[in-house]
């Protein structure tokens, strides 16, 4: 239903056409009720009659659970609910479903929304109340009796692979790997990609290096906790509201954990406070959807800091080996990877993601990567931005980064050298598309960043980023009124400006002024089913739909307007936001306005919707490449980013504002990842900096301005050249950094975070002190 | 157990409200009187989020016990714009899309106000240190800080 002609030419400039809309940087529609106080996020609805509900959580990290004694809270006044593992049935074995970037296991799901035989990790939840008010809620709590028998545990992925290690899942089978019967692992997967043989490659290299990574798990880290209110009829029918990056998949994991038909539930996402990944899954809300059931009250549940820490989120933390070979004029003749990635208490981390991604930046002849995804006694870790990219791509680009130095060539030279084109074989199999790697890499090497000098005693580094993007089911629809104005009803959450671009792309397709586009979330009812908002996929897929609903729109107005002149409608075609006739006709018939047309529909056939409901195809890779520069405290170890330049391909930037959000705001995520972010454990695998100012996120006083440049190489599926836009920015910064500090100091770090600690301890074992760098 | 009864005006109206003793000001705007334009991001001072200001101090709203603030001038968020009028850095916020999901909006909107009735003419840093209690994971900080460096420079015209 996409209309050809907007179908872009590819030609490395987005499509070259001027728009009246698409590319400016229009107010977003939903800027008002954002700068009042007016939007409501998940905590901010209240109903009458409605009931707080709370967590226990357990405080071991390995735990078997004998018994649970709910008797006491439940006798308590002003306590309505109580819910543990027995008010939920058990799932299946084996049925999981891709969901998005991840991966959906419903028996683990059901396992970690509410610990059934063992608590596996500080801040499993153990049992839930829900209590006329917050005081009595805790009060209950409190009163629960839960008999632990506490087990020993282990937090570390590669501990957690020795023999002898406790073992987190007793019934897991490696997939992807030769077990012996009866064998116990931690190892839920095994995976590798690539193509050649390395050991021919590394025999063709004038210079091999291979070195070891480690990476800590870093949360979302989202401002808005999660939050929701839930409320069930005693007839069986529910409705929820909540913080979520998809209500529709919300509300598919919700009816499968509680047993009910998925058209009961009616699903309305709030505006959402953040979620990069970490608000694709379910927490509080089946527990919220039981107390509900059973006190037959409106329940509202929001997490605190803490508990956003310790049960939520985060991505995996890993060990990653990596072997580089080239020739001494910069031809990369091989690439190797072991990547061991942390996934929690269940199978799940994005360890099949960062193999894929890990060399993607690089044509190569010989190419392996190898995956492990491994149980450890923490939270299940959910999607953070490019899941699993970051961390492979830091090695990976750590590793290119010195094999360049070592053989003395500019390290974005190494890279354009190297670099994957249209046709290329990507290092994970499938031909590359139309992608603008080489773009990328060129426009950060013209740079004025990259071409300044330094000052002294600073560092510079770059990096480059792959990630795929996707695409998925969206539906959308426009509802014509009578003055002519159009309600645009969308079905996926809007997490930075998609309203914008969206309606942005149906005014510009429509021919009518952006502000008479009214763009809106529906809830679950309000149309087909809507994927989740992740892979960077809303202003690509959802573009898409728009453009599809925005074409059966004017098929109709076109039919309504031949009705009205009477002829056939071929002779018609829509331009400029009304219906011209063609071929001969146009002496004796004015052109009809949207206005006119929606003014007489009840005459001419009545109701006017356009709709589109789609399984986009063909998302666009997307490449970036990050320059930033650093300069090192020698006495403290604390390095402050200076200088930072984004540079990546959005194919084409609908709006131009909140495509430079995305950059700025991955490379900031990023600088934290790289230089702060951790999680800490005690040896009893508790949680040590369960908040904000123990897990210290990048404050406004720590970073630069985030320069970016735009590159446009069209993405040819899309009616207007659009790839995502979202996630690749998260992916070099780590390297970049790390590859910076390099530059500066001549240390190479192999660790994250780089904290003022581990800097300093590697300055001064680099100056002949005692301490060592860790 | 009883409650305190306060007397205090919040956005240049009297308002008066019961408040258990270890309820906090955030509490009480958000769950009693319904003003949720202040938000719980962590409930302890690290974020911003709930950011308020008590007779033109800049405060996080968590770390006030409601029992507190009798007798005393709050503004929060709601009461930013004039009428109609949006302030001048509501509108900025919008025109440099400084904002993505905007849940620190509201926190940040009111730092930065409590910034420029300080100081007409901040410099970047002045900027960066005095919003360094608010966080944003959104954004990065660039457009917020060039918003704010932008309306201090109209508003100084």
């Amino acid at each position: 239903m996409t209309d050809s002609n907007k179908t872009p030419s590819g030609n490395g400039t987005g499509n070259g056409k001027d728009y009246k809309w698409v590319g400016t940087r229009a107010v977003r529609p939903d800027g008002v009720d954002k700068v009042t106080g007016r939007a409501k996020f998940g905590a901010d609805l209240h109903l009458p009659n409605m009931l707080v509900g709370k967590v226990l959580r357990s405080p071991h990290a390995h735990a078997h659970i004998r018994s649970i004694d709910t008797s006491a809270a439940e006798a308590l006044s002003g306590v309505k609910a109580v819910i543990t593992r027995d008010d939920f049935s058990d799932q299946p074995k084996g049925a999981v479903q891709p969901a998005g970037e991840m991966t959906i296991n419903y028996r683990d799901m059901v396992r970690n929304v509410m610990a059934r035989e063992k608590a596996l990790y500080e801040g499993h939840a153990i049992a839930a109340v829900a209590a006329v008010d917050a005081r009595i809620a805790a009060k209950a709590l409190s009163l629960i009796k839960v008999d632990f028998e506490v087990l020993p545990h282990v937090i570390d992925p590669v501990a957690a692979m020795e023999s002898g290690a406790p073992i987190i899942q007793e019934d897991l089978m490696t997939e992807g790997m030769e077990q012996s019967p009866g064998a116990m692992t931690n190892i839920a997967k095994r995976v590798e990609f690539g193509h050649g043989d390395v050991a021919v490659g590394f025999a063709e290299a004038d210079v091999v290096i291979e070195r070891e990574f480690t990476t800590q798990p870093v949360h979302q880290a989202y401002i808005e906790p999660h939050a929701c209110v839930a409320s069930m009829t005693e007839d069986g029918q529910g409705e929820l509201w909540l913080s979520t990056q998809g209500h529709y998949v919300a509300r598919g994991h919700c009816a499968t954990l509680l047993g009910l038909d998925v058209s009961k539930l009616r699903v309305q996402a709030s505006e959402i406070g953040g979620g990069f990944g970490g608000k694709t899954v379910v927490y509080l809300e089946p527990l919220a959807l039981a107390l509900s059931r059973k006190a037959c009250q409106p329940v509202k549940m929001a997490m605190t800091r803490e508990e956003v820490f310790r049960a939520t989120g985060p991505t995996s933390g890993a060990h990653l080996w990596v072997k580089v070979g080239a020739t001494n004029d910069g031809r990369i003749t091989a690439a190797d990877a072991v990547l061991k990635y942390q996934a929690g208490a269940f199978p799940g981390s994005p360890v099949a993601q960062g193999a894929q991604c890990a060399f993607a930046p690089y044509e190569l002849n010989h190419v392996r990567t190898i995956g492990y995804d491994i149980l450890v006694n923490r939270a299940k870790v959910a999607a953070y931005r490019a899941p699993g990219a970051p961390i492979a791509e830091y090695a990976t680009e750590s590793v290119m980064d010195e094999i360049a130095g070592v053989i003395g060539m500019d390290p974005l030279e190494f890279r354009l050298k190297n670099a994957p084109k249209q046709g290329s074989q990507s290092s994970y199999g499938p031909k590359f598309p139309v992608i603008g790697c080489i773009e990328t890499l060129e426009a950060a090497r013209d740079h004025d960043h990259y071409q300044s000098p330094l000052k002294a005693g600073q560092g510079r580094g770059v990096a480059t980023g792959y990630w795929f993007n996707i695409g998925g089911q969206t539906s959308a629809t426009l509802n014509l009124s009578e003055d002519g104005s159009v309600a645009l009803v969308l079905g996926t959450v809007d997490v930075g400006g998609t309203r914008a671009s969206l309606s942005m792309m149906a005014a510009e397709e429509l021919g009518i002024d952006l502000d008479k586009v009214r763009p809106m979330i529906g809830d679950t009812s309000a149309l087909g089913y809507n994927m989740l908002t992740g892979g960077s996929r809303v202003t690509f897929a959802g573009g898409i739909a728009v453009v599809g609903a925005a074409q059966d729109l004017i098929g109709t107005l076109k039919d309504r307007a031949a009705k009205f002149w009477d002829i056939p409608v071929d002779d018609v075609e829509w331009a400029e936001g009304e219906a011209r006739a063609t071929n001969g006709y146009t002496d004796n018939m004015q052109p009809l306005s949207l206005q006119e047309i929606a003014k007489d529909m009840a005459k001419t056939g009545g109701p006017i919707v356009g709709a589109h409901s789609i399984n986009a195809q063909g998302a666009g890779p997307s490449f970036g490449t990050h320059v930033v520069d650093v300069d090192v405290d020698r006495e403290t170890g604390r390095v402050w980013v200076t200088r930072y330049t984004v540079v990546q391909d959005a194919g084409k930037a609908i709006h131009p504002s909140y495509v430079e959000g995305q950059y700025q705001g991955g490379a900031v995520q990023g600088i934290g990842w790289a230089l702060n972010e951790e999680y800490i454990y005690d040896d009893k695998g508790r949680l040590e900096n369960a908040g904000f100012l123990d897990y210290r996120v990048p404050v406004c006083s720590d970073v630069p301005m985030i320069d970016t440049v735009i590159v446009e190489v069209a993405n040819p599926t899309h009616p207007y050249g659009v790839r995502g836009v979202g996630e690749t920015p998260i992916v070099p910064p780590m390297a970049a950094i790390s590859n910076a500090l390099a530059n500066a100091l001549g240390i190479r770090f192999t660790d994250l975070p780089m904290s003022p600690p581990r800097v300093l301890a590697a300055i001064k074992a680099a100056n002949g002190d005692a301490t060592t760098a860790s | 157990m009883a409650k305190y009864h306060i007397t205090t005006r919040i956005n240049g109206d009297d308002v008066e409200f019961l408040c258990a003793p270890e309820q906090t000001l955030l509490d009480v705007l958000r769950d009693d009187l319904r003003l949720t334009g202040s938000k719980e991001g962590c409930a302890s001072g690290d974020c911003g989020a709930c950011s308020v200001t008590i007779d033109g101090r800049l405060v996080c709203s968590c770390l006030v016990l409601a029992a507190e603030v009798g007798g005393q001038e709050i503004e929060t968020i709601e009461g930013m714009a004039d009428g109609d009028r949006l302030h001048p850095l509501q509108q900025k916020f919008l025109d440099f899309a400084a904002l993505q999901c905007g849940v620190c909006t509201p926190g940040f909107l009111i730092a930065a106000k409590a910034l420029l009735d300080r100081n007409s003419n901040p410099s970047e840093t002045e900027v960066r240190y005095w919003l360094a209690g608010n966080l944003c994971r959104c954004t990065g900080y660039d457009k917020i800080v060039r918003a704010v460096l932008d309306t201090a420079a109209d508003m100084r015209d």
